[in-house]
């Protein structure tokens, strides 16, 4: 079982976000770094499939050296090597087509993204990549099976839940309840300090996006208390005031 | 004797501590640090944060963590791979430290115990079948182990002891007698490394086994400080010990005091995490709390406070780091140890109090962590050495005069 987790490198969930050059950039200034939450689901669902079926789990990660941080606490956690496309990320197609070029040549049963990377939430990257690849895709899984070369898996749908199979090779997307992350422990910690990196020039490509500007949402407004005297009054304030009904 | 971490009550509140790092010292830390550090505290945010406040109001050791913190790596993580244990530096030790103590100081004590108490001398001072024997286990919390120099009549003056042992007659084991008090982990240690007196006078370590005859660990009840670790007695009524537990290594005071300086080490790092979190869960209510009108880390009564705080922690952690490098080098002297201990835990004594009038009413309650830090510290700047014996070693290293009796 030959594993793919594509691994993105995202701002901590925590971050108090806000924009250089002209509201177009993220400004990344004090900001900390961790591994896409729902990247280490897939992680760690991988892991879990390759201990009970054998095989070894390899994440890529497309950006600069500064990633580099969040990719050992990848191999940290358990995968067994790393490879980062030297290149930065500008948008999913860019992603999806530098993957696909890494992955061609490699034979993957089994390629992982998360549902999205919580920075941009652009969702894309399994689909393209499928795509690119010429491989069936399921995205936002809630869990999978390997038996054979059938990957079993159940994703949720509006009102219910769908259970489907597919054959492998195959590229999902992972949804939160797809496993519990792992957190590494100090003997993952230093065996991460020798596993291969591979660092990989990126293959051309044309941008077929830019970013015009960003926007924050505007800040939060008070709260205006009504008392039980005058809770009749509240679907009037809501018609006129706050104009929402 | 609770195992399990589902028997106690979860906290609804999310732990959303982050470190105060005013001068940038992260730019100080390998990548390695840093992802230990964050490593141990997504394991407390996950595991820990969420019961200790109930842990600590029933005063019940949380024994399931002893098995989690050893897989996570934080028993002795500076010493040899050959034993089990990490072989990492001394700023990744005092980094587990600190993040472990930011959620409580018995859980840190519980890891400082067995990594610095415990593995320490038996690395140190044992003979290779003990080292084999023990650490290896002890490193993945298999076995809990304690740390017997403190007696009921000698505590700042360990020297006085009189818990002995003399040969047996059979010339293969030793008899142990006397008692050991303010053990931490005693009444759930599997072994303990204990210092007496042979037959000449001379301490030595002798390594007890839970199980040996007239071995007995009475538990310290109704505490108001290290709610979350287990304190007990040692008490040897008669206990035959192996001659092979004996440590080959020391002789003297020298032996426990090895152990202390490492302990201690940890204590500086440790100290200064329940610091940090007091900051910085006063910090976060100074800006939500809304009085007169406007939040109080608007009033400058309030801000002083920050003020003073974040300087003073921000020196401890200059210090702080300076120290694990010096550890790092063999050159950390024991009086630079003990000057870093007892400024750290002072200054954490410090911001405990002051973070706590800055909550009111709320920082008396369970709802927020520093009233708990409080009673902790009170704890911490007793014992591996009081404030003043640690005033004292600082005297007796600048002046060559001693003043301790």
């Amino acid at each position: 079982m030959k594993i793919l987790v594509c691994v993105s490198n995202v701002p901590d969930t925590t971050t108090k976000v806000t924009f250089t050059e002209n509201n177009t950039q993220f400004n990344t200034a004090g900001v900390q770094f961790i591994i896409n939450p729902y990247d280490e689901l897939s992680l760690t669902r991988g892991l879990e499939l390759t201990e009970k079926l054998g095989g070894t789990v390899t994440t890529i990660t497309v950006g600069l050296a500064d990633t580099e941080a969040s990719i050992r606490k990848a191999l940290a956690i358990g995968a067994t090597d790393a490879v980062r496309i030297n290149a930065v990320p500008t948008d999913a197609y860019f992603v999806a087509e530098q993957i696909a070029a890494y992955a061609k040549a490699e034979n993957f049963d089994l390629i992982f993204t998360g549902r999205e990377s919580i920075d941009y939430n652009g969702g894309q990257v399994c689909g393209l990549l499928a795509e690119m690849l010429g491989l069936p895709s399921v995205n936002v899984i809630t869990s999978i099976e390997i038996d054979g070369t059938t990957a079993t898996m159940e994703r949720d749908i509006d009102g219910g839940r769908e259970k489907l199979t597919a054959n492998l090779p195959l590229v999902v997307s992972a949804q939160k309840e797809l496993t519990e992350p792992r957190i590494p422990n100090m003997r993952g910690i230093m065996a991460a300090r020798t596993k291969p990196l591979k660092v990989v020039e990126p293959v051309a490509s044309e941008l077929t996006s830019a970013a015009v500007g960003f926007e924050l949402p505007a800040p939060k407004g008070s709260v205006k208390l009504i008392s039980v005297e005058e809770a009749g009054s509240l679907i009037s304030i809501l018609h006129n005031e706050a104009k929402i009904i | 004797m609770t195992t399990n971490a589902q028997e106690f009550t979860k906290a609804n509140k999310q732990d959303v501590y982050n470190h105060p790092d005013y001068y940038l010292l992260d730019e100080l830390l390998s990548e390695e640090h840093k992802l230990i550090r964050s490593t141990v505290r997504d394991y407390v945010k996950k595991e820990l944060s969420p019961i200790i406040e109930d842990v600590a109001q029933k005063a019940v050791f949380p024994r399931f963590m002893v098995k989690e913190l050893g897989e996570l790596g934080c028993y002795a993580p500076q010493l040899p791979v050959e034993y089990g244990c990490g072989g990492m530096d001394y700023i990744t030790y005092g980094l587990m430290m600190q993040e472990l103590e930011r959620c409580d100081s018995g859980v840190r004590s519980t890891a400082s115990v067995q990594g610095s108490l415990v593995m320490y001398p038996i690395y140190k001072f044992g003979s290779e079948e003990q080292k084999h024997k023990y650490l290896p286990k002890l490193a993945k919390g298999d076995l809990l182990g304690c740390f017997g120099l403190t007696e009921p009549n000698h505590g700042s003056d360990p020297g006085g002891m009189t818990t002995n042992f003399k040969p047996a007659g059979d010339g293969k084991h030793v008899i142990l007698n006397g008692a050991k008090m303010w053990i931490s982990n005693s009444p759930f240690a599997d072994i303990a490394v204990v210092w007496a007196k042979n037959e000449n006078g001379k301490i030595k370590g002798i390594i007890v086994e839970r199980g040996m005859e007239g071995f007995t660990t009475p538990e310290t009840h109704n505490k108001w400080s290290l709610r979350a670790s287990a304190t007990g007695e040692l008490v040897f009524n008669d206990v035959l010990v192996p001659v092979e537990n004996i440590l080959p290594g020391v002789e003297g005071l020298k032996g426990p005091l090895t152990c202390l300086n490492s302990a201690r080490y940890g204590i500086s790092w440790g100290a200064l995490g329940a610091a940090m979190d007091c900051y910085d869960t006063a910090l976060r209510y100074s800006k939500e709390r809304i009085q007169f009108g406007k939040p109080i880390a608007g009033f400058q009564l309030q801000q002083k406070k920050l003020a003073e705080m974040i300087t003073e922690i921000t020196k401890a952690q200059l210090l702080t780091w300076r120290l694990g490098v010096l550890m790092n080098e063999g050159r950390a002297t024991p009086a630079q140890i003990s000057m870093a201990k007892r400024n750290n835990v002072d200054l954490a004594l410090n911001v405990a109090r002051n973070a706590r009038q800055m909550l009111g009413g709320m920082g008396i309650t369970g709802e927020y962590p520093i009233m708990r830090h409080m009673m902790n510290l009170e704890s911490v700047v007793t014992y591996e050495g009081t404030h003043d014996i640690h005033l004292l070693i600082t005297g007796l290293d600048i002046t060559g005069e001693n003043a301790f009796a």
